[in-house]
């Protein structure tokens, strides 16, 4: 049950219902284009202002989105064995929050994708070594990191997805890199968010390691 | 090192009318909120409104929104079938084998969900700009009811966050994609002499076809500005420009670089561009300081303030603080309040090249320090929380009320004090993307309120008189854009000017309201704020506001302190008379009556009665 900030019921009897204006039509618009710092502008067409074929996807964000769900997908299953692996509760809370946003993001670059309709990548190419992106953890480090337990495996874990993160980081600065890479705006606003998150977290983890050597 | 502020949130949340409103107490009854349940769609959506009138909508012109997805684009919720079907349907183009080097772009039709999305508003005189991720377009509002589209300006790079000073506009680019010339095809190249991330300067002394003066670049572009004005300098105006996104590499601009400052000092983190612009000659802005805001006063570290994370057990993840997000000036005062990701922080900007951090707070309630909001006496800010980024649908029942919520701060000793949370009532459903977004004073005196944008949440107007207990007082909500798919859009800002609450929609457009009288807010109130009267309005730059020597601003006083009980109830109609009627002498003895009564009384009432007291003695 939902109560209204301080508002008495009777108050709510003066609720206008749809007595909004008809939308007044789009009025017919002068469009123009300024030049480049001190240049002339100049009036442009519909056709132009709308032109976005500058600005679509490209090869290397499809690529970029692909190769970090792969990505992705190792970092959940480093975070899967801290609940059995480790008697660290900041370490299980930054699991937490590690497996929350690489959930929440694998769920955005599917829809990316799918919305596109560019392929999803094999579930497990992240395991083959055609699949490996930056900073992914080899075969035998993952194998050490599931052999570990309680500090060493704390430890392991933190060297493990700084090296997995700054991979990410790689993985961003390429995208840039690429010829009209991250020219899409969604494209580019994801990347960013990325980008921060991940530079975060390689923050705290490195704090995190500092401290459990001290 | 960082103070962490208690959650008192669960009190400050449920308001008693009876604590604030002694002489009309009716005891509150559960009732359905009227903008749970409205219908969907674009043009045709179920409307919710109390205290706020649509008077005018404006679509977006033509040549500033898709053709194929006019209201923007829907974002379908990805289903097993429809993952499948994509992965069936792109088998025969796999990407394989394809050479790197030219961007290949493929032939369907670009999915950018934000390419055209309105965004924030700035006034000058009878003009409105309405800032676009392709441009701005600029209105003749001097019928407010009737706006008149004067141009549409192409020139995309971003949110194009937009600020007015004389004959100057400034706008923000922060996306890789925007051009020095304004073109709309983006920048191929990684490092290009085309690209510009940063703020542009427009001439505007002709609205109909404005021209490019300058175009300042910033490592990190810029995400938002600031103006600030510098009461001592009439020369110069400054820009604080925000950028939030990664840095460019120094290659394409000398001397940027976005490493960790333990790898490089000179970092392009943990700053904010001040750009100084001489007025006689705008095209020589420059960057002229990145002033380390962030700084450790003892230890000098640049990175000295939230690092990022959660405040422990139950807490939410708070944004590491590289960046500032928003910030908002008030040079009268001498201060500037930064929205700064993971905190928020106060500033002495008496010298507005060299802010000076006073005072900085962090909150385990808050995702992503967003935007600040003085009241008019300097004396208290609102934050706000843009958890999830304005694109989640962060309002609905299942969300916790003190998180994407307003978070209100006394300023006591130019330090921060919380004191509540604010959070929109009404729960939104899982296709609006709702959270707390920007909004301006409604310059009613006697009170402090807020109107607000909440995206798809609509319009709420705040009263936060009482910092501790702040209560909505007038909204306006539309069901969602689409009942099955989440598409980004709702009010960007909503902002009070002259007399009006202009509402800048991302998907749908423009609309004007009025504000309507109701047991929360009378006609009087209303009337008094239209009687200031502003010649422009940016929204991160406040002026303090006034009220003229006039009959209708005391009626709005007598009208609160009858509301609060401060005047009896018998002994009202008698004011308002003498209010409304009283030559000067009537009026003087009043007011010394009204002195006597004020000193027995303490709060917003005693301050009211002083006010109206001192009103009442100027009235010719």
């Amino acid at each position: 049950m939902r109560v209204l900030d301080g508002i008495p019921a009777f108050a709510l009897l003066a609720i206008a219902c749809a007595s909004a204006p008809a939308p007044a039509p789009a009025q017919a618009p002068r469009i123009v284009q300024p030049g480049a710092p001190g240049q002339a502008s100049r009036e442009i067409t519909v056709a132009e202002a709308t032109d976005t074929s500058g600005v679509r996807h490209t090869d290397a964000d499809v690529r970029f989105m692909q190769g970090m769900i792969g990505h992705h997908a190792q970092a959940l299953e480093m975070v899967a064995l801290v609940s059995t692996h480790s008697r660290s509760d900041d370490l299980r809370r930054l699991a937490l929050r590690i497996e929350v946003s690489q959930a929440d993001e694998m769920q955005m670059m599917r829809q990316w994708l799918g919305r596109r309709g560019e392929p999803l990548p094999d579930a497990h190419a992240h395991h083959t070594a055609h699949g490996r992106m930056p900073g992914m953890l080899t075969a035998a480090q993952m194998a050490q990191l599931a052999a570990a337990r309680g500090p060493a495996f704390d430890r392991l874990f933190l060297e493990g997805m700084i090296q997995h993160h700054q991979g990410a980081l790689t993985m961003v600065e390429a995208l840039f890199k690429s010829s009209g890479g991250g020219q899409e705006p969604e494209m580019f606003d994801f990347a960013s968010d990325v980008e921060a998150d991940q530079a975060m977290e390689i923050a705290r983890m490195r704090a995190m390691l500092e401290e459990s050597t001290k | 090192m960082t103070r962490l502020v208690g959650a008192v949130a669960a009190a400050a949340l449920v308001v008693s009318l009876a604590s604030s409103a002694g002489a009309q107490t009716v005891a509150p009854t559960p009732a359905p909120d009227p903008r749970v349940g409205l219908k969907a769609g674009v043009r045709d959506a179920g409307v919710a409104a109390r205290g706020l009138e649509l008077r005018a909508t404006l679509a977006k012109p033509d040549g500033f929104f898709d053709p194929k997805y006019p209201a923007g684009e829907p974002n379908p919720r990805v289903t097993a079938e429809s993952e499948d079907a994509a992965a069936v349907d792109s088998a025969a183009k796999s990407t394989k084998g394809k050479k790197a080097g030219r961007a290949k772009r493929p032939a369907r039709p670009a999915w950018g969900g934000l390419n055209f999305a309105n965004s924030d508003l700035a006034f000058s005189g009878n003009h409105l700009f309405v800032g676009n991720f392709s441009g701005f377009t600029v209105y003749d509002i001097s019928s407010p009811d009737k706006p008149t589209l004067l141009s549409a300006v192409v020139c995309p790079g971003g949110q194009g966050d937009v600020s007015v000073h004389g004959n100057l506009l400034f706008m923000s680019v922060e996306q890789t994609r925007g051009r020095l010339d304004c073109g709309v095809r983006g920048v191929e190249d990684p490092v290009s002499k085309d690209r510009f991330r940063g703020v542009r300067i427009f001439d505007i002394s002709n609205v109909k076809t404005p021209k490019q003066v300058a175009a300042v670049q910033t490592c990190r572009g810029s995400h938002t500005h600031t103006l600030v004005t510098d009461p001592k300098d009439p020369a110069h105006v400054y820009v604080y420009g925000s950028g939030t996104a990664g840095a460019r590499s120094a290659e394409e601009l000398e001397g940027c670089s976005g490493k960790d400052p333990k790898e490089d000092p000179q970092t392009a983190l943990f700053s904010i561009d001040v750009i100084e612009v001489p007025l006689a000659r705008p095209q020589d802005a420059k960057v002229v300081a990145r002033p380390r805001i962030f700084a450790d006063e003892k230890t000098g570290n640049i990175a000295g303030l939230w690092a990022g994370g959660d405040h422990g057990e139950g807490t939410q993840k708070t944004a590491a603080t590289n960046q500032c997000h928003d910030i908002t000036v008030y040079p009268a005062v001498g201060l500037a309040a930064g929205a700064c990701s993971g905190n928020g922080i106060l500033l002495d900007i008496s010298n507005p090249v060299a802010p000076k951090r006073l005072d900085y707070v962090s909150d385990k309630n808050f995702a992503y320090w967003h935007s600040a909001t003085f009241n008019n006496d300097g004396t208290k800010v609102v934050f706000t929380d843009e958890w999830g980024g304005g694109m989640r649908p962060r309002c609905q029942a299942s969300d916790q009320r003190n998180w994407g919520a307003n978070a209100i701060f006394d300023i006591v000793d130019r330090k921060l004090v919380f004191r509540s949370y604010h959070k929109l009532p009404a729960a939104q459903t899982e296709t609006e993307n709702c959270v707390a977004h920007n909004g301006s004073l409604v310059p009613v005196p006697g009170r402090d309120l807020m109107v607000q944008g909440w995206y798809q949440g609509g319009i709420s107007v705040m009263d936060f008189t009482d910092s501790a207990n702040p209560r909505e007082v007038a909204f306006f909500d539309r069901g969602p854009l689409d009942a099955k798919n989440l598409i980004t859009g709702g009010y960007w800002s909503a902002y009070w000017y002259n007399g009006r609450i202009y509402g800048s929609e991302m998907s749908r457009g423009l609309d004007v309201f009025t504000l309507n009288p109701t047991d929360l807010l009378t006609q009087h109130e209303i009337d008094a704020a239209s009687r200031v009267r502003s010649n422009a309005f940016n929204v991160q730059h406040q002026d303090t506001v006034s009220w003229p020597a006039d009959r209708v601003v005391a009626l709005a006083y007598v009208d609160q302190l009858a509301r609060g009980g401060a005047i009896p109830a018998d002994r009202t109609a008698m004011l308002r008379a003498a209010v409304t009627d009283g030559d000067a002498a009537q009026l003087s003895m009043v007011a010394g009556r009204l002195d006597e009564r004020a000193a027995a009384l303490t709060g917003p009432d005693a301050t009211r009665m002083k006010a109206l007291a001192q009103l009442l003695t100027s009235i010719k």
